[in-house]
């Protein structure tokens, strides 16, 4: 079969109530933001799951590489000061 | 050289997968497991989207106005899982429109059960409470998939199917405790519908080719053979509450294995229809094809619309 022009694709975040951040919920295809957003509506929160909507075109999005993973996280694990857990406290001291 | 790197990229897999660490789309995998996940979430995908034929067919004749609202949110339910699936499968780096036509040009499969033509009211019911319970079965240890986005997918699908079950036995218990008239048509549903939702778990163990790899790498938590019977296990009890019978004689409570015994199942049936000789495969294909060339200029508009926004604002 002939090929159609295809709608780009789009990545879906949604605010499930207010207070709370948007997350990242699937993708879609649309053929711009508005049809993106309608689309979401119908397809992402048809059970009151959300009630406000990001779209964001999906080749605007930069992502890290998993295979610099080491690199890029393994320096968090060397520095357990920077939790509080580290640190000893002596007894008797509350409200810390 | 290569073939070491690989070997040692598929261990360190392996290891992660056998840790119950989740593959995401851009870590490395191994070329089979992407082609696997590839050719199972667009069957899927597509039996999400061939599912809502037998079902469309009757919401215009559904009995008020409470049954057509729910057949038809359950059919938009499952456009929306067909969407899903897709997105899924895309992020595997399949593409979307390719997937679709492999099932046009009858290269992908979709589940069998679509083929069997839903004749009555009370195939509604059948529809909703077997084929439904039957693919929840199937689906919720796919919630605990291996690959991210496809178990991810799986909840949110889980969580939107359970209404459909509920609603397709509401349907045979009306039925079923109604005028004699109304309790043949649920039984004469359940006939025709039992063996084909047996027959969705897959061929058995013994012939189910992809099934080994497919639990090393914990796409699969169970064979078909075990889902089958847990469905059984369950849906017995349910037909005699409804007060219907079992269109198996050899169905009895087995005391020693504490499971349901039951007959065996026609796989030449199983296979005519996978081979495409059910009784509306081609009907189904047709309709799919059909709505893609209706629906193209569609398409076309929306995209030639953003295009020409887009050159006057740049302009």
């Amino acid at each position: 079969m002939e090929k159609s022009k295809e709608w780009p694709l789009w990545e879906v975040f949604i605010r499930s109530k207010q207070g709370l951040n948007h997350k990242h919920v699937g993708s879609l295809r649309a053929s711009d933001a508005t049809m993106a957003i309608d689309n979401a509506r119908d397809v992402y929160t048809r059970r009151s799951e959300g009630i406000s909507i990001w779209v964001v075109p999906s080749n605007n999005i930069t992502a890290s590489d998993p295979s610099d993973e080491d690199s890029l996280f393994e320096p968090a694990n060397s520095k357990v000061y920077r939790h509080p857990t580290f640190y000893d406290v002596p007894d008797g001291i509350s409200h810390m | 050289m290569m073939e070491i790197d690989n070997k040692e990229l598929e261990n360190k897999f392996q290891q992660k997968i056998d840790r119950d660490i989740k593959i995401e789309p851009n870590d490395w995998m191994p070329d089979a497991y992407r082609t696997t996940l590839i050719r199972q979430i667009s069957q899927h995908a597509h039996s999400e989207v061939v599912g809502m034929l037998p079902e469309g067919n009757w919401i215009t004749r559904a009995p008020n106005l409470r049954r057509k609202a729910v057949l038809l949110a359950k059919v938009q339910d499952e456009a929306g899982h067909g969407l899903y699936l897709y997105s899924a499968a895309e992020t595997l780096g399949a593409d979307r429109e390719q997937t679709i036509d492999d099932l046009h040009s009858g290269k992908a499969k979709y589940s069998s059960i679509f083929n069997y033509p839903t004749l009555t009211w009370a195939d509604m019911g059948a529809v909703g409470w077997l084929v439904d319970g039957a693919a929840i079965m199937n689906q919720v240890p796919l919630c605990r998939c291996s690959y991210g986005p496809y178990a991810r997918a799986m909840i949110r699908v889980c969580k939107e199917e359970s209404f459909h079950q509920r609603q397709g036995f509401e349907i045979m218990t009306k039925l079923a405790g109604g005028a004699i008239e109304q309790k043949e048509m649920a039984q004469d549903a359940l006939n025709r519908f039992w063996w084909p939702a047996l027959m969705m778990f897959g061929p058995s163990d013994a012939d189910s080719s992809h099934t080994e790899q497919s639990m090393k790498w914990k796409i699969k938590r169970h064979t078909n053979d075990e889902l089958r019977q847990m469905f059984v296990d369950v849906t017995v009890p349910q037909i005699e509450t409804l007060g219907l019978t079992v269109p198996d004689p050899d169905v009895k409570w087995n005391e020693v294995k504490g499971r349901y015994d039951y007959g065996p199942i026609d796989w030449d049936e199983f296979w005519q229809v996978v081979g495409g000789n059910g009784p509306c495969n081609k009907e189904r294909v047709d309709a799919r094809r059909k709505a893609k060339e209706d629906g193209k200029w569609v398409v076309e508009a929306a995209m030639a619309f953003t295009n020409k926004r887009n050159s006057k604002k740049s302009a």
